[in-house]
């Protein structure tokens, strides 16, 4: 197989590997807030259950929750799961990234003055003004940084999803290698996911850059 | 005084923060146009009773009137508040001002300023922008208004807090000790502003260790000590009362 030949089969995985950041950034950032709302509730059992969640998503690893979520449809309930390959690494990764962005959002929110709350409490801003116009702003700023380690070690973790058999960019370049029995595929990966990487370094430099205006 | 308005009325105020009683049934009324200080020492229970009065602490006992509307009471602990509809009514009444300023470190002087006014109380942009730099203008910081807190020192951020608090035209504006987060070089700038104030008769609720300030602008001084006011009148009624903690008070100050 020459060069380009691997080059074209790996940069095909690409898009998958692609598809599987994209996705998991969609819906790991937003739900992040919903688990971080949970943990930081007055209510002590919602905060407790939430604390217990975010500690197993934290404390096992995510080959093994990805496997749980795939194969338990069908080992729990008997469910087909012909199509539930895509769907569940996407649902796996985004829980996953979830608890850890919940933490951060977590640090972010308490490291806010409790007088910034007063201050718009004594203004008038109802709870929810309050937290968007003064408290998130804030705390997306004192963030930032923490997400994109995230964010980066997202890209590097996309290539779990071999562990489930989902053909993205790892599992080609695996496969490959071992037909081929040369080093070269894995080379190209690298390069593909460092070029990735920093790009979404750059990106969120970018970011951090545009939010440091205070 | 009796036939001015009484803009707020607290009566019968009682705290405590676990065992200890921080405010034993502390009443008292400020009028319209009236300049009142508290002073006492350190842990007299001086920031605890503003913030019971703006509402940023509950209390255990009594009640809080602003325009003899009833905005909260309390017995035995718990509080009953005014109807959320009457209660953000009532608390357009009043401002505060922090000792450590609370600006809002992401937006500009000017923005700190004119969002409440825009987006609380739904006032026309433009005429809010009108009046915020009519204030910047008085605080003497027009050329400020595009500036970020963090930018300004610390006399600076205080004169802008006061102004965002005076851009929702409060009826009565508290401060707690405005200028002790300030250097001594700095708390001069701030104290003029409260001084110009006092002068359009903008009513006022001061809590401050700045002595010769307080006798100076007040109407009314209010010496609280161990969670009691045990002195209370005119500023020299209170510096020349022959109270025996008031003159250990005084006596310390001067020895600092
Ligand atoms: N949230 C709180 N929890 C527990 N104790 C508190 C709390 N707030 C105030 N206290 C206590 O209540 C007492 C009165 O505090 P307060 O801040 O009202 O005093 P102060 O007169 O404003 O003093 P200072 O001149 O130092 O500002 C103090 O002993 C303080 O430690
Ligand atoms: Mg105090």
């Amino acid at each position: 197989m020459s060069f380009f030949n691997m080059l074209e089969q790996i940069s095909s995985g690409m898009l998958h590997t692609i598809l599987i950041f994209f996705f998991t950034l969609v819906f790991s950032l937003p739900l992040g807030w919903i688990v971080a709302f949970g943990r930081m509730s007055k209510n002590k059992i919602i905060s407790g259950i939430t604390a217990f969640f975010i500690s197993i998503l934290r404390g096992t690893p995510l080959m093994l929750q990805l496997m749980v979520v795939f194969y338990g449809p069908y080992f729990l309930f008997q469910l087909p799961i012909g199509n539930w390959r895509f769907p569940a690494i996407i649902v796996g990764f985004s829980i996953n990234y979830a608890a850890y962005f919940a933490e951060i959002y977590r640090s972010g929110i308490s490291a806010i003055p409790v007088g910034q709350y007063e201050a718009a409490h004594i203004l008038g801003y109802t709870k929810v003004q309050t937290f968007f116009k003064i408290i998130l702003p804030q705390v997306i700023r004192i963030i930032l940084p923490a997400v994109t380690n995230e964010v980066i070690t997202l890209v590097k973790d996309t290539s779990l999803a071999f562990s489930i058999s989902y053909i993205e960019m790892f599992s080609i370049t695996k496969q490959i290698a071992s037909t081929q029995t040369t080093l070269m595929p894995f080379a190209i990966a690298a390069a593909f996911y460092y070029i990735f990487n920093l790009l979404v370094s750059f990106v969120m430099r970018r970011l951090e850059k545009r939010l440091n205006y205070y | 005084m009796s036939e001015t308005t009484i803009y707020l009325e607290m009566n019968n105020i009682k705290k405590s923060f676990g065992d200890l009683q921080v405010l034993k049934d502390i009443s008292l009324k400020v009028h319209e146009g009236e300049v009142l200080s508290i002073i006492g020492p350190s842990g007299s229970g001086k920031s605890t009773l503003l913030r019971i009065a703006t509402m940023l602490e509950t209390m255990d006992n009594g009640s809080i009137k602003y325009m003899d509307k009833e905005a909260a009471s309390a017995e035995n602990g718990s509080v009953h508040y005014a109807k959320p509809q009457a209660l953000r009514e009532i608390k357009k009444n009043f401002g505060l001002v922090f000792q450590n300023f609370n600006l809002f470190p992401h937006k500009t002087v000017l923005h700190n300023l004119i969002d409440a006014p825009v987006h609380v109380q739904k006032r026309n942009k433009t005429e809010v922008i009108a009046e915020a730099k009519a204030l910047l203008e008085k605080m003497g910081l027009s050329d400020k208004e595009d500036y970020y807190p963090s930018q300004l020192s610390g006399g600076q951020q205080q004169r802008v807090a006061i102004a965002r608090a005076l851009a929702l035209k409060p009826k009565v504006l508290f401060f707690d000790e405005p200028t002790s987060a300030l250097d001594p070089e700095l708390t001069g700038e701030v104290l003029k502003v409260i001084k110009a104030l006092a002068e359009e008769k903008m009513t006022m609720v001061i809590v401050t260790h700045e002595m010769s300030f307080a006798k100076k602008i007040s109407d009314r001084v209010i010496f609280m000590d161990k969670g009691v006011i045990a002195v209370e009148g005119t500023p020299e009624e209170v510096f020349n009362s022959d109270h025996s903690r008031m003159q250990e008070f005084l006596g310390k100050l001067k020895h600092e």
